[in-house]
């Protein structure tokens, strides 16, 4: 009982101690705090690169692909067996993207994606992250009516900037354009008449050949039907969904500037799956954007329709009507294994021509760095609070040394040495508590709070602490994972208490008469 | 010598019945059965674990009488490679219900002995026995058991616990002997018999007060509260009024003295102020590690 009531007393009135904890504290907040981003780091990240991926990527290691999804999906179900929740042939291919920014061709690299509309939301959260809402629940590559999303969905209404823009997207957008272009060429036709009224008949054709992208124009205009006018105010191209990040980008405030919107036709060149190989390009419309999130993904792919795609680059055999894919992907039922599939898939299917990956496997460096990141920031924080330790060994020991005479009069009184001992112990104990407990309360509270005092500091220093043109969060993503909160709360008690052994020792082991005589 | 009131029966009236010990009580025995259980186990423990640790014929006091007795008692401390001789074959009785002063000057080794009777500290050779038992070598346990329910000890500098208040360093030997369970359980008990012995000494007004804020007379009171909590059957008194004046020391004496007389407290008293010697029944005198009958 005297050993309870003396750590009380000791813990009540040596404010020293308390001041020793302060480090073991801010020890553990901070480790609460970085394992709590870091783990919503990579819940999120995870849970996209997951959502986007599928589980299970079958790719043919050829760009041009395989012919006949069908019979592999089949092969591929008959060895997976009752795993396979769902599959989708997909034609991935890189190519080069013209969007059209104030009147001038911008060329940017992209992967264009074939997807099949109709089973892809199958294997790939992809849906989810669309624009309109309608194609949130089914996307069939038509433009919409307007009724894109002014707000991102994703994000919480109050954080998001509002992309006041994307309220004219959509037909709206795709008529005003159309509108545009047509007096522009109203004019251009005035203005070339009087020029032709001047008697300089060769401009029409320098002007045609200054343009270096006729000759892609006239290619994407080469499949309209023979003798009908497109009319780009009622009729769309084959529909695309491109990445927010291809159209568009963020400023460090947050606020997202289009480079077009949909209703806007962009043009895409891509290899055919001829030899020698040729370039063909064709005319899109956007009909949505995706926002996973992850920069990746969301600055490099684009998606069409499989099958135009397919017929695009000629990849549908003349004979059969079968087409070719690149990868399938496979969504696997809730607690199937992804590796062991994996291995029998790649067992099944030869490995010089086809390649099974889990989306582990995919982003294994990605989630490599992050967990290592994670583990090497643990690991420098533990010995922080490490170091706190020995600040308390040597305060504890000086205490010790203070209390030498009450050591001596405890004894005299029957307290045996492991008694003494325990007083030491205790008090390192509940020191440790206090310490581990007020940083699982403060790293707890920064967590909650972490974004306001990002906008704070931000605030304060003029610099974003979490700039959303890098992340493409708007708020810092946290999991408080109790599990790890008391594996490192515990750790620091531990240390608390390991550091208390050695004062302990020597507390216990004074003589009482030499303590008693103690000056 | 011992003409001493070992029937303490008519006393059972004073405020706090201060372990009336009768003559006919044997060591061992199951006299302590009807005092408080915790007390009542105690002993019992100790005897057996006496019997193991004691060596035959070690001691040849057997006889009741003799509560505390040495033998042959040597003791030195080191000093790097010169042994400083302190006790030089010391052999002492102290009788049962008596208040014996063992005096010397400074450095004759008084305090050591009183030490070494006390089992706070062990002898170069010889033996110390309590009740016909050898303690000297008894486990560190059993010792610790001794000084917390048989050996009541009061300092010069008082030593009492800085952090703790009157009330609670008086009540220190029960919180040292009971568990926290334990001490719950019996905690009013405990606190009625600590509130009484304050009263006792005179000091139920300070029991809230912190040691610092009490007088030395008033320390040294506490102190020999916190000696009795336990009601042990020796009270060591190591200098007890070296630190205070004549007319407080007197008080203090005083109190021994009632402790002795009345309820038939076993003290050993170690002073150098030959008018406290005074006030024992006996008188011993220490010099240079050797004693020296009157």
């Amino acid at each position: 009982m005297y050993k309870l009531l003396l750590c009380w007393r000791y813990l009540r009135t040596r404010y020293i101690a308390l001041v020793c904890i302060i480090s073991v504290t801010l020890g553990v907040a901070t480790m609460i705090v970085v394992n709590s981003v870091m783990a919503g780091f990579t819940h999120e990240m995870q849970d996209r690169l997951n959502g986007m991926l599928g589980d299970l990527i079958f790719r043919s290691r050829s760009l041009d692909g395989v012919l006949d999804a069908d019979a592999h999906m089949a092969k591929i179900r008959e060895v997976a067996g009752d795993a396979v929740a769902g599959m989708s042939p997909t034609v991935h291919v890189p190519a080069l993207m013209y969007l059209t920014v104030g009147g001038e061709l911008m060329p940017r690299q992209i992967t264009l994606v074939g997807i099949d509309e109709k089973t892809y939301a199958s294997v790939s959260s992809f849906g989810k992250y669309l624009q309109h809402p309608e194609n949130r629940r089914q996307l069939d590559f038509s433009l919409r009516d307007g009724g894109y999303d002014v707000v991102d969905h994703q994000a919480d209404a109050a954080a998001a900037k509002p992309r006041s823009v994307m309220k004219n997207a959509g037909w709206p957008w795709r008529r005003y354009k159309a509108m545009l272009n047509r007096e522009r060429a109203e004019q251009e036709r005035l203005s070339q008449r009087s020029v032709a009224a001047d008697a300089q008949p060769p401009v029409e054709q320098t002007v045609h050949t200054q343009n270096p992208f006729q000759s892609i124009a006239a290619a994407g205009s080469e499949r309209e039907p023979e003798g009908r006018e497109f009319d780009p105010a009622s009729e769309q191209h084959p529909g695309i969904v491109l990445g927010i990040g291809i159209c568009g980008f963020r400023m460090p405030d947050g606020t997202d500037q289009f480079l077009g919107l949909p209703g806007d036709d962009v043009k895409i060149s891509y290899p055919l799956s001829v030899l020698p190989v040729k370039i063909a390009s064709h005319d899109y419309t956007v009909v949505d954007f995706y926002e996973s999130k992850m920069s990746e993904y969301d600055s490099n792919f684009a998606f069409v329709p499989l099958k135009v795609l397919q017929q695009n680059r000629g990849l549908i055999d003349p004979e059969t009507g079968v087409g070719k894919f690149t990868s399938i992907q496979i969504k696997l039922k809730p607690g199937a294994s992804a590796e062991a599939v994996r291995d029998r898939l790649q067992n099944a299917f030869p490995a010089q021509f086809y390649q099974v990956n889990t989306w582990r496997d995919e982003q294994g460096p990605l989630l490599a760095a992050v967990h290592m990141e994670t583990m090497v920031l643990n690991v420098l924080l533990f010995m922080i609070i490490a170091v706190a330790g020995f600040g308390i060994l040597a305060i504890f020991y000086m205490i010790v040394v203070e209390k030498t005479r009450d050591i001596g009069i405890l004894k005299s009184l029957g307290a045996s040495g492991g008694g003494v001992m325990g007083i030491f112990l205790g008090y390192g104990l509940s020191l440790g508590m206090v310490g581990a407990g007020a940083g699982a309360g403060l790293g707890l509270l920064f967590v909650a709070k972490i974004n306001e005092i990002a906008d704070l500091l931000a605030r304060a220093t003029g610099q974003p602490v979490f700039d959303p043109s890098v992340y493409y969060f708007y708020r810092i993503p946290t999991i408080v994972e109790p599990f790890t909160v008391a594996w490192i709360a515990a750790g620091a008690v531990a240390i608390a208490v390991l550091a208390s052994v050695l004062p302990a020792r020597r507390a216990a082991r004074l003589h009482p008469v030499r303590a008693l005589r103690y000056e | 010598m011992s003409n001493l009131p070992l029937d303490a029966s008519a006393t059972v009236t004073a405020p706090v019945c201060l372990r009336p010990r009768r003559a006919s009580d044997l060591p061992g025995d199951d006299a302590d059965a009807g005092e408080t259980a915790a007390a009542a186990v105690a002993p019992r423990k100790l005897a057996e674990r006496y019997s193991s640790a004691t060596a035959p014929g070690a001691v040849p006091t057997r006889t009741y009488a003799v509560h505390l007795a040495c033998r042959n008692l040597f003791k030195s401390y080191r000093k790097g490679a010169i042994g400083i001789p302190v006790l030089q074959g010391i052999d002492l009785d102290v009788h049962k219900g008596e208040f014996l002063a063992i005096v010397g000057q400074s450095g004759c080794g008084k305090s050591t002995l009183l030490h070494l009777l006390g089992t706070l500290d062990q002898p170069d050779a010889g033996a110390v026995s309590f009740e016909g038992h050898r303690i000297d070598d008894l486990p560190a346990t059993a010792r610790d058991l001794l000084r917390n329910r048989h050996f009541g000890m009061i300092f010069q500098f008082y030593h009492l616990l800085p952090e703790l208040s009157t009330l609670e360093n008086v009540l220190a030997p029960a919180l040292i002997a009971e568990g926290a369970l334990g001490y719950w359980l019996r905690r009013s008990q405990h606190r009625r018999r600590a509130l009484d012995l304050l009263n006792l000494v005179g000091l139920s007004h300070r029991a809230k007060h912190k040691p610092r804020e009490l007088s030395g007379g008033e320390m040294q009171r506490a102190a020999i509260a916190r000696a009795l909590l336990s009601r042990p059957k020796v009270l060591l008194a190591d200098e007890p009024t070296g630190n205070l004046d004549r007319s407080t020391g007197e008080q203090i004496m005083h109190i021994l003295g009632e402790l002795n007389r009345r309820d038939g407290l076993t003290i050993v008293m170690v002073t150098h102020d030959p008018w406290i010697a005074g006030q024992a029944d006996r008188t011993v005198h220490l010099v240079e590690g050797r004693i020296q009958r009157t």
